[in-house]
């Protein structure tokens, strides 16, 4: 009698230091998960708002988004449309890319007509889409945001998410 | 209660308190190894000195080396190389060293290859080894992240990149890894963090379990002679020495590490003064630039092989990730793609294994020579020929030819 109370007890007991166990344990392995998310601080500066209204036709402003640069012109009428790449901002068609060649990473340079890779000779449209050269892909739209004349570079709005879908 | 009493010698006294003597006879002098070994038995001993090196370079880095992108490449190319009394021997001994240890770590596997030293009871020996390879390999990446040049750089965003192509978390994984949307200062650290505690620390307790695992199976020998150990054993103690077919652990067995031991820091010092330069790349010598790559990015050597398994499907990333992921797999599940479980023995001594086995060493040496050449026109096809017969020969050829001896040997 006095055995099956104490084997009831210690069954007990390894099942609350089995359970505490447990919880703690995941609780320690959030927190090292937690330890390695980007701080408040990278996650802050992973955003970058661009003011579009104040640009003209065939204007570029670069910025540097999430360590990459990023390329935004305005088209101008002489440039070809392209629904599937453009980013509409306030009626105004732009073009929004990561600068960075898909072949090999170099920066393509714009030459007022083209974008023009020194490294192999790649070449992509005003939409950046590739056009002659070892390039596999188009050039990357980073995530975006559009609010008001601004874009918010780092979030996803609906427009961004109708051209990934589009270029997917 | 235990025996105490005034003792004769330091020796005595301390084997009053930690039983020495018995600690020394079961570890070494009646730890029994075969008689019938070559040279290649020593390769053990030395990757546990390659390990001692390493860490004792190390360490002296540790204490001058910055875990910051602004101070990292001139604390190392700078303070340790040109300030530090003997600071460029030390990073070229860890660098050399870093290097070197990964081919003993292949020829101690093709050594476990070719005799068979892998399965029958010896299984667990093999994947404890398996373990040490890889968490070498996470040791070798880390610490080639550290000094911050081009290289350390691409090699890192590269790599780090690979862990997007896992379907659903991929992306959101890559930034947990790096700590940011690209590979920047927390990135750097956190790799510092394991590459100086908690790897060495991993491969120190799988150092112990790859040890220990042999004392059960023993070591193999050149015949795959399944020997009685106990019946040789006690031959060797009534004095019938040159009968027995063992030998104890020490002073005979290391007697001959020692040796070939010898011969090998003569060619690794050989490199560290004389021949450096292959383990220090020159795109290295320039500092990480997140805005401009390198117009070819490779590994180091030892990784060359599975990144050719990676690259050969040149026309379908994700099938050179699956092959990737079976490349870095397939040291774990090697031993049981041997199907002639039953049967230790060399590969001369297999009639159609042996054919496996230098096909196999052939295909390494061609994934390996060929990861370093740029993969455009004819390169990209040698690359697939290779990743095909890599993939050709572990998942079929080896299960089918082992499979095809144990039935002949049976029936």
């Amino acid at each position: 009698m006095a055995d099956c109370k104490r084997r009831a007890f210690f069954k007990g007991a390894g099942a609350a230091l089995g359970i505490t166990a447990t919880v703690g344990g995941g609780a320690a392995l959030y927190g090292m998960k937690r330890a390695w998310d980007p701080l408040p601080s990278v996650v802050a500066a992973g955003v970058t708002t661009v003011e579009t209204g104040a640009m003209g036709a065939g204007e570029i402003g670069r910025v540097e988004f999430r360590g990459q640069p990023v390329l935004i012109m305005k088209k101008t009428s002489e440039m070809k449309p392209n629904d599937n790449r453009d980013v509409i901002v306030n009626g105004e068609r732009f073009t929004v890319i990561i600068l960075i060649c898909t072949h090999l990473g170099c920066i393509p340079a714009w030459t007022g007509e083209i974008f023009k890779c020194a490294c192999h000779g790649g070449e992509f449209d005003s939409s950046g889409v590739n056009t002659f050269g070892p390039p596999p892909r188009p050039m990357v739209i980073p995530p975006f945001k559009i609010d008001g004349t601004k874009l918010v570079l780092g979030k996803e709005g609906p427009e961004y998410a109708k051209l990934k879908q589009a270029n997917s | 209660m235990a025996h105490f009493e005034k003792a004769n010698s330091v020796g005595e006294w301390l084997d009053q308190r930690l039983a020495t003597k018995e600690l020394a006879r079961v570890i070494a002098l009646e730890y029994w190894i075969p008689k019938n070994i070559n040279f290649l038995w020593s390769f053990g001993m030395i990757l546990a000195t390659m390990f001692m090196i390493l860490t004792i370079s190390g360490m002296f880095l540790l204490m001058y080396y910055k875990p910051d992108t602004q101070l990292a490449f001139y604390s190392v190319n700078y303070t340790i190389m040109q300030e530090v009394g003997f600071g460029w021997l030390f990073r070229h001994i860890h660098a050399v060293g870093a290097s070197i240890v990964f081919l003993a770590i292949y020829i101690h596997m093709f050594t476990g290859i070719y005799y068979g030293s892998y399965k029958k009871g010896r299984e667990m020996i093999w994947i404890t080894g398996a373990l040490l390879l890889a968490t070498f390999s996470a040791e070798g990446f880390s610490g080639y992240m550290l000094p911050w040049g081009q290289m350390s750089f691409w090699a890192a965003q590269v790599i780090t990149n690979l862990f997007g192509a896992i379907p659903v978390i991929g992306p959101d994984l890559v930034v947990w890894i790096r700590g940011n949307f690209v590979v920047e200062d927390a990135t750097l650290t956190r790799f510092f963090a394991l590459h100086v505690l908690v790897i060495p620390l991993i491969i120190m307790g799988v150092l112990g379990a790859h040890m220990y695992a042999l004392r059960i199976p023993h070591v193999n020998n050149q015949d795959g002679e399944d020997i009685d150990y106990e019946a040789e054993a006690r031959k060797f103690k009534a004095g019938d020495r040159s009968r027995s077919k063992v030998m104890p652990f020490w002073p005979t067995f290391m007697a001959e590490d020692i040796f070939t031991l010898a011969v090998f820091l003569v060619f690794f010092f050989y490199l560290v003064f004389y021949h450096f330069g292959f383990a220090m790349d020159p795109i290295n010598f320039i500092p990480a630039n997140s805005m401009k790559t390198p117009p070819h990015i490779y590994p180091e050597w030892y990784f060359l092989w599975s990144y050719e398994v990676l690259r050969g499907f040149f026309f379908n990333a994700n099938m050179g990730l699956a092959a990737f992921g079976i490349a870095n797999a397939f040291p774990f599940i090697f031993p049981f793609l041997d199907r002639d479980t039953n049967h230790v023995a060399p590969m001369h001594k297999r009639p159609l294994m042996k054919y496996w086995f230098w096909a196999f060493l052939f295909v390494m040496i061609g994934l390996t020579v060929w990861g370093k050449l740029p993969p455009t026109g004819a390169n990209a096809w040698v690359g697939f020929v290779l990743s095909v017969s890599w993939l050709t020969l572990v998942l079929i050829i080896m299960p089918l030819f082992s499979t095809i001896e144990k039935k002949r040997r049976e029936g």
